[in-house]
């Protein structure tokens, strides 16, 4: 049973339409790159997937079953600028609130919930910043803090949204380290992304968005020069295609 | 919001003939509420940004209230009724009944936020990632909507609506300044609005002056002395800190031109 299967969602603001029809069915265990210009829709859809934002139309089913019953094994990693990083709190207890789901309503972190988020920030390498202000994290540590936080919510489907936007090298690297881990673990990954460049090294899938879908599948067959040229609409120069596909 | 709560109160006043908290309540609620609808409306349907089409909004209601306001001291015996008080506050104004009331809704508040602190603290921090991973955000939200509105009601008897939402700023900002954890931050704006308040009552009674005005000095003073003199935010502590870290490394800088010369 295919982890996330998404069909003909639909998203329109005030009667216009920023998605249409859009339908893919991920395989588990693969980490799918989600591509395409800017206004494509590439965020809207994760949010409309995760009903933040009300579908016109449209399913999503995540292990064969609708979204709204399986909630709990979903993680969200969101844009880093969406939350206030001067908010009083640290590093460890961002990461707890991963765990909050399984804590329950009104009860209190046990200590194998602190475990666990110490565990996660480990794997991130931000340990040694557990107990740092969050408003004194550089940019890099604080998207590292939010992976940390979706490992501790221990989903099986996750969805990032430009995790790797304004993030130093060192950061980029544990970043891709951690997805491939996710991967072996059988997880699946959605990730919002830029940089074409290095679309091939990153993802098994790709998704291209611009406002409907122009292409899904396994990136070696469908990340070519005509499916990007179709998502650009012909802005990306010949030159630099060719350089993407290799 | 308390600015908005005005035409709400005035017009629950005039419903029901006599003041009564709990009558307030629904009214501050209702126009709360409508105030936050209309703010929304505005936002989703035109260019105006939130902070604008809440100017905006405040101010209309603000101004309605007042009017209203002065037409019942005008017509309704209002001055009897200590209506008026509303405006600036009266602590003398609280009737035995009052204090009751305002022990009770404290009581209840703090309970509800030490049931629910976890909650309110992933749902101010990160609403979506709370609404990701289940917990129920639109009625927590409700719930501390629910708070706040209570808050502004019972505080307009003492403090004025006037200056209502300053006490609930003020504390809040000047206990940032004393730590990073949200816990002690609650715990420390409290001690702080509770201090302003007592002072403030005190000095009303010595000085035959308004309770909310000098409430809002004692809560502005504690304020201006944690943006001065906490130890690791604080303006002076900062000035000092960076002082010190000048004098070093001009005397570093010192020795290594003595080591070159030499």
């Amino acid at each position: 049973m295919n982890p996330l299967v998404v069909e003909q969602v639909t998203v329109a603001y005030d009667r216009k339409l920023v998605l249409e029809d859009v339908s893919f069915s991920v395989p588990e265990g693969k980490l799918v790159g989600i591509i395409g210009p800017n206004g494509a829709g590439k965020s809207t859809l994760m949010k409309a997937m995760l009903n933040f934002i009300p579908r016109m139309h449209g399913n999503v089913f995540v292990y064969g079953k609708p979204y709204e019953k399986q909630r709990h094994l979903v993680g969200y990693v969101p844009q880093r600028n969406s939350v206030d990083w001067d908010f009083p709190t640290n590093a460890l207890d961002v990461v707890l609130m991963g765990r909050y789901g399984h804590i329950g309503l009104w009860k209190r972190p046990r200590k194998e919930d602190v475990d666990i988020a110490m565990q996660c920030l480990d794997k991130v390498s931000m340990l040694p910043y557990a107990k740092r202000q969050i408003s004194q994290l550089s940019g890099g540590q604080q998207q590292r803090v939010f992976l940390a936080r979706a490992l501790a919510q221990d989903a099986s489907v996750y969805f990032m949204d430009e995790p790797f936007v304004g993030v130093d090298a060192a950061t980029e690297k544990a970043i891709v380290q951690l997805l491939n881990e996710l991967k072996m673990r059988g997880k699946t990954v959605l990730v919002v992304h830029h940089d074409l460049q290095t679309v091939r090294d990153y993802f098994d899938y790709v998704l291209l968005l611009n406002k409907r879908v122009i292409a899904f599948g396994e990136t070696e067959s469908v990340f070519t020069y005509d499916h990007i040229q179709k998502t650009y609409g012909g802005k990306v120069t010949f030159l630099s295609a060719a350089h993407i596909v290799g | 919001m308390a600015h908005a709560a005005l035409p709400g109160i005035c017009i629950a006043f005039l419903l029901y003939g006599q003041k009564s908290l709990l009558v307030f309540l629904i009214g501050a609620a209702c126009s709360g509420y409508i105030a936050t609808v209309c703010i929304q409306f505005i936002v989703k349907h035109t260019r105006i940004k939130e902070d604008a089409a809440i100017g905006i909004v405040l101010s209309v209601f603000f101004g309605l209230g007042i009017v209203l306001l002065t037409w019942i001291n005008q017509h309704e015996g209002g001055n009897q009724s200590g209506i008026n008080d509303f405006l600036f506050g009266k602590a003398a104004s609280l009737t035995g009944s009052d204090v009751n009331v305002l022990t009770v809704t404290a009581i209840t508040m703090i309970i509800t936020i030490l049931i629910f602190f976890k909650e309110f603290k992933i749902i101010t921090f990160d609403r979506a990632f709370a609404q990701g991973i289940g917990v129920p955000v639109s009625l927590l939200n409700g719930v501390l909507m629910f708070l706040i509105v209570s808050v502004v009601v019972i505080g307009l008897q003492a403090v004025g609506v006037v200056l209502m939402s300053a006490l609930f700023i003020t504390p809040a900002l000047a206990a940032r300044y004393w730590t990073e954890k949200l816990e002690w931050m609650t715990l420390l704006a409290g001690v702080f609005g509770a201090l302003s308040g007592v002072a403030g009552a005190y000095m009303s009674l010595i000085a035959y002056v308004p309770t909310g005005p000098l409430v809002i000095i004692f809560a502005t003073m504690l304020f201006l002395f944690s943006f001065l003199f906490a130890p690791k935010r604080g303006l002076c502590n900062k000035m000092i800190r960076r002082h010190i870290e000048r004098k070093k490394l001009r005397s570093k800088q010192l020795m290594y031109k003595r080591g070159e010369q030499l």
